[in-house]
């Protein structure tokens, strides 16, 4: 073990806790607008009591993500010193854009919104909560911008061995960014709508008196919402394979677990035993010409295999090993695909439901909706891990490895100290945050607010 | 002026807006255990921060950010140097953080006595890791010709660095005193004028000390041509007049002058490192200055024209915040938020 391997995981570990906590907040943040809008729009109280009552599960949610997130804007001097040198020119800037531009926006309009019920007018109010969804996914914007320059490198020159910006505009319409991007907001979109439905759940199987208005009419939004937000999740998901093959093949056949190339029409491997070390798979599951469907949308074209890309990789920037780790980006990417389309399905008979009226008899399907709750979890988990080990040996694409980025001046004790300090510090918040969240989301709603 | 320059006091402009606005925050924060007898009142206390403490913190991280967009070597050879000091920090700023949204989640007395030291911890701890990292840079540290810090976190708790550490608390303590006794409910706020003038012999005291060692041990109040003699001079009478307005009840007087301090004080400890940022006591070559820190012109460019739409922006926004929530919080249940 050395600082380099324990920096990695400190990174993943850190990067992790906090994607488990960013996607509700994007998400959540703009329902629970969409519902003061409606409040104000109609002057119907149900729709203030959804904001009240979903608005405890959300600020529960965003301290935590707020304090998970300044780790991350730490980390790169911290433990990434030779990246931050290195990239310090481009990456800096989308950095500081986003505290300027997002962080600013959020953290003082969230204060405004807690303690503003009873001091600002309604419709003041209202902007509030629109100023922050709007805030938390600019934020998503500029970091992921700052990322997208990791994925795909653009304009940029490298002067004294260190990456300088040379257009400001290319790095913000990165060809790679609107993938990312909506990726991410549709992924915070269904997280919200899976958490709300979930808890709905909860209270339409315990089926009391009065509260139920709160929770049908809830139930409703987040399964519209669930549907549009995993819809457009699987749609940029498949545009976003397809812009790959193109500019990064080797993403591609990692996550695919392509060894050797294949022409002229390429098989889909549903599942496979992967060795890495021979750079095979002596099992695998195959549908013939399926991967050229999903990559060109037609049953030809072929897919070049891990073995060329790699001997392609050596020629063009020397020695060494360019292949990512093809098991993790391999099943990485099936269970995500899988829980994907596993939610679009509970989604589109969530919707359905109150059409055919079975709201109070289809027990089983509210049951179902419980465990559901985890489901946008292990994709956004899954999905995170995939972009960043799927980039791999390299830290920015063709320019840094990984290697060259970590501090040559931290010793093991210290990021093994940190590490563990993480891991317990960070585990105990996620595992205190998730049960206040529970109890919030079970809470019988109050009748009349405290605060008001 | 160079753009390298402008960057150098935007930084500059934001430490100091940190230091000011969380320095009250933090000292709310450690006085809120003992200032607050019951619950109740810890809540109070814990409200006249409640809106705005978010957006405080907001500027710490602008000035992270902001440091690596202008000076990546300076973020990459502080932030990888100071490393488990800075891990302290966040783990302190990680629990200060939720338990302001955590305390009130569970109507129990240990689970809020939990949270609360966690407030106070979180709060007494980054003051005093912010004053040891301040020391450190006026004084220098021994930072290698590859522009890395080698030497690990002891020999940055040295005493003029811890010296700094008590100054800061000191300063913030008496700070976020004459914050409470303006936003307070009464009986609360006439503990903090107390409270306000026993934190501000102490701070007196200790910046006495540290300045007059700050003029031995380092070149901050005499280099020429540029120094910080000036402003820490504004800033001493600035803290003497603090103590006379505390005495004499003028709170809003007394608190605007110990902001004074405070700002002053952090003018001079950029001042007087300018033009470098941060200092190698090794060799004077190995500083890293505006210039070899810095990124390239058109990155600064670029950040410049961003910093100079939006920080205005910024600023009327959080000031409009302050005025929407400038009166003090009444200690009445029913008006408490949790």
């Amino acid at each position: 073990m050395d600082s380099l391997i324990l920096s990695r995981w400190q990174f993943a570990v850190t990067t992790i806790f906090h994607f488990f906590l960013v996607p509700l907040t994007l998400g959540l943040s703009i329902l629970l607008a969409v519902f003061e809008s409606m409040y104000v729009a109609t002057g119907d109280e149900t729709y203030k009591r959804m904001v009240r009552f979903w608005g405890k599960v959300f600020l529960i949610n965003f301290a935590a993500g707020v304090v998970t997130g300044i780790v991350q804007e730490f980390h790169f001097g911290m433990n990434w010193s030779g990246y931050a040198r290195f990239m310090g020119d481009i990456f800096g800037a989308p950095l500081a854009i986003e505290a300027l531009l997002a962080f600013y926006l959020e953290s003082t309009f969230i204060g405004l919104w807690v303690f503003g019920w009873d001091r600002l007018s309604k419709k003041l109010h209202l902007a509030t909560i629109w100023l922050v969804a709007i805030a938390s996914n600019l934020s998503a914007l500029w970091i992921l911008i700052a990322n997208s320059f990791m994925q795909n490198p653009v304009g940029y020159a490298i002067e004294n061995g260190r990456a300088v910006m040379t257009s400001f505009w290319a790095l913000v319409t990165n060809p790679n960014l609107p993938y990312q991007f909506l990726h991410v907001l549709a992924d915070g979109i269904t997280t919200a709508g899976f958490i709300v439905l979930g808890f709905c759940a909860w209270h339409l199987l315990k089926n009391k008196e009065g509260e139920l208005a709160l929770f049908q009419r809830s139930f409703k939004w987040a399964a519209i919402y669930a549907l549009i937000g995993v819809v457009a999740v699987i749609l940029v998901g498949d545009a976003q394979g397809k812009y790959l093959e193109k500019v990064q093949p080797m993403k591609i056949s990692a996550a695919e677990a392509i060894w050797q190339n294949e022409s002229p029409a390429a098989d889909f491997v549903v599942v496979a035993s992967i060795d890495q070390k021979n750079e095979d798979n002596p099992f695998e599951v195959r549908v013939p010409k399926a991967l050229s469907f999903l990559l060109y949308s037609k049953f030809e074209g072929g897919v070049e295999g891990l073995k060329d890309l790699q001997a392609e990789a050596v020629a063009k920037y020397g020695p060494g090993n360019y292949i990512p780790p093809v098991a993790i980006t391999f099943w990485t990417f099936r269970i995500m695909v899988g829980v994907g389309f596993l939610m679009a399905l509970l989604a589109l008979l969530a919707i359905l439901k109150p059409v055919i009226k079975v709201l109070n008899k289809n027990l089983l399907f509210l049951k179902i909706l419980l465990p559901a709750m985890a489901l946008p979890y292990i994709a956004s988990t899954c999905g995170w891990i995939l972009t960043e080990e799927d980039r791999q040996p390299w830290i920015v694409y063709g320019l840094q490895k990984t290697q060259q980025a970590v501090s040559p001046n931290l010793t093991t004790g210290d990021v093994l100290f940190s590490l563990v300090l993480f891991i317990v510090l960070l585990g105990a918040l996620i595992a205190v945050t998730a049960r206040l969240i529970y109890r919030a989301g079970i809470a019988e709603p109050k009748v009349e607010e405290t605060a008001e | 002026m160079s753009l390298n320059t402008v960057w150098f006091i935007l930084v500059a402009i934001l430490f100091t807006g940190f230091f000011f606005l969380e320095g009250f925050d933090y000292g709310v924060g450690m006085l809120m255990p003992f200032l607050g007898r019951d619950d109740m009142e810890r809540r109070s206390i814990i409200n006249t921060i409640g809106p705005v403490w978010d957006g405080n913190e907001v500027w710490m991280i602008t000035a992270g950010g902001a440091l690596f967009a202008s000076f990546p070597q300076v973020y990459a050879t502080l932030f990888s140097g100071f490393y488990l000091a800075l891990i302290l920090m966040l783990v302190a700023l990680i629990l200060r953080g939720v338990a302001f949204e955590f305390r009130g989640k569970r109507d129990d007395k240990g689970w809020r006595t939990l949270w609360d030291w966690a407030i106070f911890t979180g709060s007494l701890l980054p003051a005093l890791l912010w004053g040891v990292t301040v020391a450190n840079l006026m004084r220098g540290f021994a930072i290698q010709q590859d522009m890395n810090y080698y030497g690990g976190l002891l020999p940055l708790l040295n005493p003029y660095a811890l010296l700094g550490g008590l100054v800061f608390i000191a300063l913030f303590l008496f700070h976020g005193a004459n914050f409470l006794t303006l936003k307070a409910p009464d009986e609360i706020a006439l503990r903090a004028r107390k409270v306000a003038w026993t934190a501000w012999i102490i701070a007196t005291g200790l910046t006495v000390a540290f300045l007059l060692w700050t003029f031995f041990a380092t070149d901050i109040l005499t280099k020429s041509p540029l120094n910080g003699l000036i402003p820490a001079i504004v800033a001493a009478i600035a803290l003497l007049v603090t103590g006379w307005l505390i005495r004499s009840g003028k709170s809003g007087w007394a608190f605007v002058a110990g902001a004074s301090t405070i700002v002053f004080a952090t003018v001079m400890v950029f001042m007087g490192l300018y033009p470098r940022i941060l200092i190698s006591t090794l060799n004077p070559d190995w500083n890293l200055t505006i210039t070899n820190a810095a990124s390239s012109p058109y990155t600064l460019k670029v950040m410049t024209i961003v910093a100079a739409i939006f920080v205005p922006i910024v600023l009327a926004y959080q000031g409009w915040t302050y005025w929407v929530f400038r009166k003090r919080v009444e200690a009445r249940p029913e008006k408490l938020t949790y």
